[in-house]
């Protein structure tokens, strides 16, 4: 997977750190060894909460392992038996599948309308309406905002209520299997606030010339979004949808909250975070949920190898066009 | 006409989305001050009747454990990891923004790949770990990686910012005879405050938030957080109980709604900053 896409070290950056290098070897080496002592803390971590983790699940993920007695070998059996044991492991796969397949292009499709919104108002609104939009987004992971989305969703709630006005009558959304996943869904569109902010950035980084180039070209509103805002805001729309889909695959405060802790009603809502938990802290088969973790993971980093793979035909980088 | 109806639709939608997002705040707020009775039978905004009562039933917490030292718990833990992370995410992010050394490259790529990291590939190892260390039910594992610049989010974020300072003060101070550590905390801590306070707003705020790592940490009431106490407050009562309910909701966001009204302009900031350049 390329890194070095992320890598923030921009070209003109790269040219300054030759540039001070070339200094450096004229006046003499400097001592690195200051680097390693500012860089303990991180080092340690790396090893002790990062790296050896990651080694001891890895291993775990082949055990059977219930944290009273100690682990034994059992191979592949945690991943086979997953795969094609497991029916509620399946139902898991694809509620997350499901969940993140929605909530990812309709949070970020929101987000982008309301930058574009929001860059058509003069500064000072712009200003105000892009910190309320952003509350939301810092708000929605608590616990007090799950609670209230399943108060608002539940039988009698506003939304049943309001529904009921217009002669619908669904009763609850958090207790109805086909649509418990959908208040989850909209937990997380309610946070759109935050990529907001990023395409907001996007925008006002494309330089006005381009648009004014476009309009004495004859290109109306339009054409100039279509020629020059999409490919310029290409890269800032890919980088948000690789973190939201990687952040998607890891919900669980608001997957808790609406499903009451256990996935219900009927595991509508048995996301793929709950299941693990389940499994390794409340049934305590430490193995298998190191395995589901292992899967989660290399399922993460297959999806983003191919958005990378994929976003070649569709992102467009400027300071590589050249 | 034509020109003043486009000049205010943009702000029309704009508010009438915010109305629509601000909703469930508002909700909030109101039940939290609802008699039971209303709860259940009317959805207006308006109570007719205010219970301030809610509010002291709540404050009463959970399992004989008061929300002030629920409260005291959570602003513990989240104190603790400002106060960590602003300190090891400074430090190695100083490293890689201005100094040279061996494995640069490679060391950052991998803390950069840690951002798409799930939680739960090291999190029952750790686990294990403090269990082993008899640390489970105490401050430690929601604390201690904290202060070993694991949050690699503000790692980058304040790398970013520290590459775009002019090199030339350091340059001064180094021809003057400053060495790396005086130059870090003399003239590039200094400067990076603006990072530093993104990071410390962040930190205090996912850590308040955090429920995962609590849940599975921490088991006696004593410990308990107040979003702990919360969902345990949920599991014992009913829905005539709503009103206490969200009465300790309001206040478990309390801290959340003021950090973001005193600095929203850095929390905007940083966000904006973080997506871009990327």
């Amino acid at each position: 997977m390329s890194v070095s896409q992320i890598d923030v070290t921009g070209p003109s950056a790269r040219v300054a750190d030759r540039a001070g290098r070339g200094r450096r070897t004229r006046r003499g080496r400097e001592a690195r060894w200051p680097a390693y002592v500012f860089l303990t803390p991180w080092m340690v971590g790396a090893v002790a909460v990062t790296l050896v983790p990651m080694a001891v699940s890895l291993y775990l993920s082949f055990t059977s392992y219930d944290m009273f007695s100690a682990p034994h070998w059992v191979g592949l059996r945690n991943y086979t038996e997953m795969l094609t044991d497991d029916p509620r492991f399946w139902r898991s796969v694809l509620t997350t599948l499901k969940y993140v397949v929605i909530a990812v292009p309709l949070k970020l499709a929101l987000a982008l309308g309301a930058a574009l919104l929001l860059k058509r108002l003069s500064s000072r609104g712009r200003g105000f309406y892009r910190s309320a939009f952003y509350a939301p987004s810092l708000l929605g992971a608590s616990m007090s905002i799950a609670l209230v989305f399943r108060a608002l969703f539940n039988d009698g709630g506003t939304v049943d209520r309001v529904l009921g006005t217009f002669g619908i009558h669904i009763g609850s959304w958090v207790g109805n299997p086909h649509l418990a996943t959908y208040v989850v869904v909209l937990l997380t569109v309610w946070q759109f606030g935050a990529p907001m902010v990023i395409f907001l950035a996007g925008l006002q980084q494309i330089s006005p010339e381009l648009y004014e180039a476009a309009a004495l070209d004859g290109a109306g509103p339009w054409r100039q979004f279509v020629s020059v805002t999409v490919p310029m805001l290409s890269p800032v729309v890919f980088f948000n949808l690789v973190l939201e889909m990687i952040q998607s695959f890891q919900v669980f405060t608001p997957a808790f909250v609406v499903s009451g802790g256990n996935g219900g009603p009927a595991d509508s809502t048995l996301f793929y975070t709950l299941y693990l938990y389940e499994r390794g802290f409340t049934a305590s088969h430490m193995g298998y949920a190191s395995a589901m973790a292992w899967l989660m993971l290399l399922a993460i980093a297959a999806v983003t190898a191919v958005m990378f793979k994929v976003s070649r035909s569709w992102v467009f980088y400027a300071d590589e066009a050249e | 006409m034509n020109l003043t109806l486009r000049r205010r639709l943009p702000h029309a939608v704009a508010l009438l989305a915010l109305i629509a997002l601000l909703y469930p705040l508002l909700w909030l707020l109101v039940t939290s001050v609802k008699p039971a009775d209303e709860v259940v039978t009317s959805v207006d905004l308006w109570p007719r009747h205010f219970e301030w009562s809610n509010y002291g039933t709540a404050l009463d917490g959970v399992s004989g454990v008061s929300v002030p030292r629920l409260l005291g718990n959570s602003l513990l833990i989240s104190l603790g990891a400002v106060v960590g992370n602003v300190a090891s995410c400074s430090l190695a992010a100083y490293a890689f923004a201005r100094l040279r050394f061996r494995m640069r490259g490679p060391m950052f790529a991998f803390t950069v790949a840690t951002l798409m990291l799930p939680q739960h590939v090291v999190l029952i190892p750790q686990y294990i770990i403090f269990n082993k260390l008899g640390m489970t039910n105490t401050y430690w594992p929601l604390v201690l990686p904290k202060f070993l610049a694991v949050e690699a989010f503000f790692v980058f974020l304040i790398v970013q910012f520290m590459r775009n300072l002019p090199r030339d003060l350091e340059e001064a101070a180094r021809i003057d005879g400053c060495g790396p550590f005086r130059s870090f905390f003399h003239i590039i801590l200094p400067l990076s405050r603006p990072a530093l306070i993104t990071t410390a707003i962040f930190s205090f705020i996912w850590s308040w938030n955090d429920f995962f790592a609590q849940m599975i940490y921490l088991f006696s009431p004593d410990k308990a957080t107040i979003t702990l106490a919360l969902r345990n407050f949920v599991d014992q009562s009913s829905t005539s109980a709503y009103g206490p309910m969200f009465a300790m909701s309001v206040i478990s966001v309390l801290p959340i709604v003021l950090f973001f009204l005193v600095f929203q302009r850095y929390l905007v900031q940083g966000m904006a900053t973080s997506g871009l350049k990327s």
